[in-house]
């Protein structure tokens, strides 16, 4: 996978999200504060200009870059929880101009490992965790058989579908206790969504 | 706003009025007509949330060389400054987040750079504040 493969990735997790911005705000609705959809999208759509206007030439930078980005433009805690797993992914990633599926692997899991240290969450926590950890663990226990990214697309979308039967103990949504179990996580519903557009973009 | 040898102050709130109003609170009750401290408050186009660039910005504004600190409201103000940090190039030299309650914890800030205190000296001022039980 070159600098190409990175920036049709965030392009293709620009569109899902725009596409998907207004069903992730109603389910922040339902616990949160109604704008995971609208801040991550308007975050995105920055990340697809500043790709756009000056496409670095290594994955790394490719991911570092829109890791800045989000950071600046999306407003709420998803903006440097994003911005952090995108640019420590990216940093992990150095300035190799094309990685492996491993290296790509064992850089998310870096990169996860410090979007849970910031926020001082573990699965479990109805987090965007909950749908990160088990899809990165899926690149990095990937071996021959199947295709290793859709395997971090299916165990995402588990993860974030078992984020229903949580309760919140981070963030806004954790101020409602058991008022949070029975709806699905925002932010684990947008991660799945981000390794989906991985997985539809190396097929 | 730069004070040779001061602490700089930033409030770091998701509102921009809050911001300005904590920022203007401190700086009233600390007697200053001039202080090292500034609001970073909401989004750049005036929403609710945290702007990383807003941040940067203020820190750089109240920076007299003695270091900077940030006093922050919850959620992304909190998660922000520390993906700023852990980043160590954006902000200047000797920028801490402070463990505080924000407007006690800015009134406390700044009455205490205000003496020419050091950096640890503001915040353990702030920090303080936590300590000052109300009933």
């Amino acid at each position: 996978m070159d600098a190409a493969f990175f920036l049709r990735w965030l392009a293709a997790a620009a569109a899902a999200v725009d596409r998907e911005a207004d069903r992730l705000t109603e389910l922040d609705a339902a616990i949160g504060d109604a704008d995971h959809g609208s801040n991550l999208r308007r975050g995105f759509a920055a990340v697809a200009t500043a790709l756009d206007a000056g496409p670095p030439g290594t994955p790394g930078a490719v991911l570092a870059l829109a890791g800045r980005q989000l950071i600046s433009t999306v407003g709420g805690a998803s903006g440097p929880l994003y911005g952090t797993l995108l640019r420590r992914t990216g940093k992990e990633l150095g300035d190799a101009q094309r990685v492996s599926v491993a290296e790509l692997g064992a850089a998310l899991r870096a990169g996860v490992a410090a979007v849970a240290q910031l926020g001082g969450s573990a699965p479990g926590d109805k987090t965007m965790l909950d749908a990160l950890v088990p899809g990165a663990d899926a690149l990095g226990a990937s071996d021959a058989a199947g295709d290793p990214f859709d395997a971090v697309r299916a165990a995402a979308e588990e993860g974030a579908r078992a984020t229903e039967a949580l309760r919140a103990r981070k963030g806004r949504a954790s101020y409602l206790g058991e008022r949070s179990v029975g709806h699905l996580d925002p932010g684990a519903s947008s991660s799945a969504l981000l390794f989906a557009t991985l997985a539809e973009v190396a097929r | 706003m730069a004070q040779e040898g001061r602490v700089g102050v930033v409030v770091v709130s998701h509102s921009g009025p809050v911001a300005e109003a904590v920022a203007e609170l401190a700086r009233g009750l600390a007697g200053l007509t001039t202080a090292p401290v500034a609001p970073a408050g909401g989004t750049r186009d005036g929403g609710l949330g945290t702007s990383a660039d807003l941040v940067v910005e203020a820190a750089r504004a109240v920076d007299g060389g003695a270091g900077v600190a940030l006093l922050v409201d919850l959620g992304s103000a909190v998660l922000t400054v520390k993906a700023l940090l852990a980043e160590g190039d954006e902000l200047p030299a000797g920028t801490r987040l402070v463990d505080a309650p924000l407007v006690e914890g800015a009134v406390a800030a700044v009455v205490t750079s205000a003496t020419g205190a050091d950096l640890d000296a503001v915040a353990a001022a702030a920090e303080e504040a936590y300590g000052y039980r109300k009933v």
